[in-house]
């Protein structure tokens, strides 16, 4: 080996070369009231959410991020103690990973795909991706609501949890990759299957795997050892349709379709068979 | 209170970052070569992937007036000049000489600890015992000799008209340092954002990892190096890079090179079926998955991992059996694009036809004059 410690060769990929905000909120954003129009183009992510924050701390409330490609944890670092007031935020295209972790309520819109990890941990507010998201979406999500147009990648929904009113939602237009809602605790996910043809099922496999808590609506055909063990499908009861006639009818809202011709498909309703699937794991 | 000041250990490395190595490739289906800047501005895109303590690049079609010859990009550590001597020694018994130089760069450009770079175009030169031997493996047993027998040689590539540039610094960095975009040209650019995790930044640690014209980027850990490493050095591989990737360069190289296997069942070897998915196939299905786990067993890459493994007319991308590691494909016209984020395909690609995200274990195949990625965009969804 070349018998150097690998620390001298350490870089903070973080916070080399950020350029202060002020400087940035100079050159980078144009504001018409409350609307601030920011041009992203190849800004670190930290440079990136400093400004958000600092339009926003700057009496914004509305804010448009042009040319986005791939600048992580739009829409987190927006808490503010003092402040109530919800933000909309604007996303042209690509965002990157995290989007809208920890997110406080705002809403963001996405026009065009967004990566991994959308809505990570999320406490409030709303996403909307008009296109498809990446793997781990709504992952530990514990509020709020997600809507993502198209398909979303492996894991979506993992470690869900709800706590007495704050009942996460996450609605999928498209179909799913692998493990979706595994190790699911709460909270409500939606797949409606619509870019499969007639009668074709979805593709994904171990739904709901170590499931204990929440519920998935599923709409369009599935085969049974798609599914965790854990898992029990049945039948949509009369409140069940509520839920789903609800998020639907938003879905559509956001996205255009028709909800009665959605709701009318055949939906199926995936629960946890058990709320400690692993009670005796290790003490039997 | 026992601890009240906070020691600064030698051993101090900063705090992991739950990050991951980021990786990117391109290819020309045509054939058409193009210069770096696609490969060097995707990969700086998706800067905080890495660390700065590892970047790298493998062109093919590099050098098209020595397409004949092995090229052998070598480095020496601490620039031993006795290393070097050794080594030319070696290659003069062992090869012919068609042409060798410093790899020329940029002296404006610092890098940790750089090493003396050099390339050498060589014609074999084998002795009567050895006649029979095939080409590759003439090549392959002098590599080992060289890597696993000369102290600070390391031979970073082997194989005929291409070649691997890798360093430690951020990947456009290394691009600058051996000036990439400047220079050279090819159908196939893949490189790799380093992010060392288990093991040193080092020179030689930097991906791509290669052997003849395999090469392999990854991002990952393979929790299987130990199982994997001992098979392959039944097979006379000696890993001596300190790294847990480059066991998927020799893997590959036994399997498709001189096994023969399609990529399709390597793939499955790498990353098998689950059992429970197994019992569910028809007989003949279940037969060739059966057999190729008790066959392969040792080569089962176990473990979070993306990889794009290249060699001359082929770009595979392929993820673990569950996509612990992301991996998006994309394609305009006749240009495919692997990379660990569609935002850095988008960043150098604006104008992208299509794009997908292939499943678990399902290889993407991009072959020279066909259109074959296009079957792995069919079974994704």
């Amino acid at each position: 080996m070349n018998g150097f410690n690998v620390k001298f060769g350490y870089r903070d990929i973080f916070l080399e070369d950020v350029q202060p905000v002020h400087i940035l909120y100079e050159t980078r954003v144009k504001t018409a009231g409350c609307r601030a129009v920011i041009d992203a183009r190849g800004l670190k992510h930290k440079e990136l959410t400093d400004l958000l924050r600092e339009a926003v701390r700057r009496g914004s409330s509305e804010l448009v991020i042009n040319h986005v490609f791939g600048q992580r944890y739009i829409g987190t670092r927006l808490y503010s103690p003092f402040k109530d007031e919800k933000i909309c935020i604007e996303v042209n295209q690509f965002p990157g990973n995290d989007l809208g972790a920890f997110l406080n309520g705002h809403r963001i819109t996405v026009q065009g795909n967004a990566q991994d990890g959308v809505g990570n941990t999320m406490d409030d507010g709303l996403i909307v991706v008009h296109g498809r998201a990446g793997d781990v979406t709504a992952m530990s999500m514990r509020g709020g609501q997600i809507f993502i147009r198209d398909n979303v990648g492996y894991r979506a929904a993992i470690h869900m949890k709800e706590y007495k009113d704050k009942v996460p939602v996450l609605t999928v237009g498209g179909t799913s990759q692998d493990f979706l809602g595994e190790y699911m605790a709460g909270g409500i996910v939606m797949l409606l299957g619509l870019n499969l043809q007639e009668d074709e099922p979805h593709r994904a496999r171990y739904i709901g795997v170590g499931m204990h808590g929440g519920v998935i609506y599923l709409r369009g055909r599935l085969a049974e050892h798609q599914v965790g063990r854990e898992v029990e499908i049945c039948p949509p009861d009369e409140r069940d349709r509520e839920i789903i006639g609800r998020y639907v009818r938003e879905y559509c809202r956001y996205f255009g379709g028709s909800p009665q011709e959605i709701i009318n498909g055949r939906f199926q309703k995936l629960i946890p068979a058990s709320l400690r699937p692993y009670g005796q794991i290790y003490a039997s | 209170m026992l601890v009240r000041q906070n020691y600064e250990s030698e051993r101090y490395v900063p705090d992991k970052e739950m990050d991951a190595c980021g990786i990117f490739g391109v290819m020309n289906t045509e054939g058409v070569r193009f210069g770096g800047r696609m490969a060097i501005d995707a990969i700086k895109n998706m800067k905080v992937r890495g660390s700065g303590l590892g970047g790298g690049f493998a062109i093919y079609g590099l050098y098209p007036e020595y397409r004949d010859y092995y090229a052998l990009h070598i480095i020496y550590q601490n620039s031993n000049l006795t290393a070097k001597e050794e080594v030319e020694a070696f290659l003069k018994k062992y090869f012919y000489m068609v042409f060798d130089e410093e790899i020329p760069t940029n002296p404006d450009i610092r890098l940790f600890a750089s090493p003396l770079a050099w390339r050498y175009f060589v014609a074999l030169q084998k002795s009567r015992a050895e006649e029979d031997l095939s080409d590759e493996e003439y090549v392959i047993s002098k590599v080992m000799y060289l890597n696993s027998h000369i102290e600070d040689a390391y031979v970073l590539s082997s194989g005929k008209d291409m070649g691997v540039f890798k360093g430690v610094g951020f990947p456009e960095e290394i691009a600058d340092y051996f000036m990439l975009d400047q220079l050279y040209q090819g159908y196939i650019w893949t490189v790799h954002s380093r992010f060392p995790t288990n093991t040193p930044g080092w020179w030689g640690g930097a991906h791509p990892l290669s052997i003849l014209d395999w090469t392999v980027v990854h991002n990952g850990e393979l929790s299987s190096y130990g199982a994997n490493r001992r098979f392959l050095e039944m097979h006379n591989y000696y890993c001596t890079l300190y790294t847990d990737s480059e066991v998927l360069a020799y893997a590959v190289d036994l399997l498709m090179r001189r096994q023969g296997l399609p990529i399709e069942v390597a793939a499955k070897i790498f990353a098998p079926p689950m059992w429970d998915a197994v019992g569910r196939m028809d007989d003949g299905d279940k037969e060739l998955y059966t057999a190729l786990r008790m066959v392969y067993a040792p080569l089962l890459m176990n473990g979070p991992f993306t990889v794009i493994v290249a060699h001359h007319n082929e770009m595979i991308g392929l993820t673990d059996r569950i996509r612990l590691r992301p991996l998006t494909a994309g394609a305009k016209g006749e240009l495919v694009f692997l990379s660990s984020e569609e935002a850095a395909i988008r960043a150098v690609c604006p104008d992208l036809e299509r794009v997908w995200t292939p499943n678990g274990g399902e290889p993407v195949v991009v072959r020279l004059h066909t259109r074959e990625h296009l079957q792995s965009l069919n079974k994704s969804i």
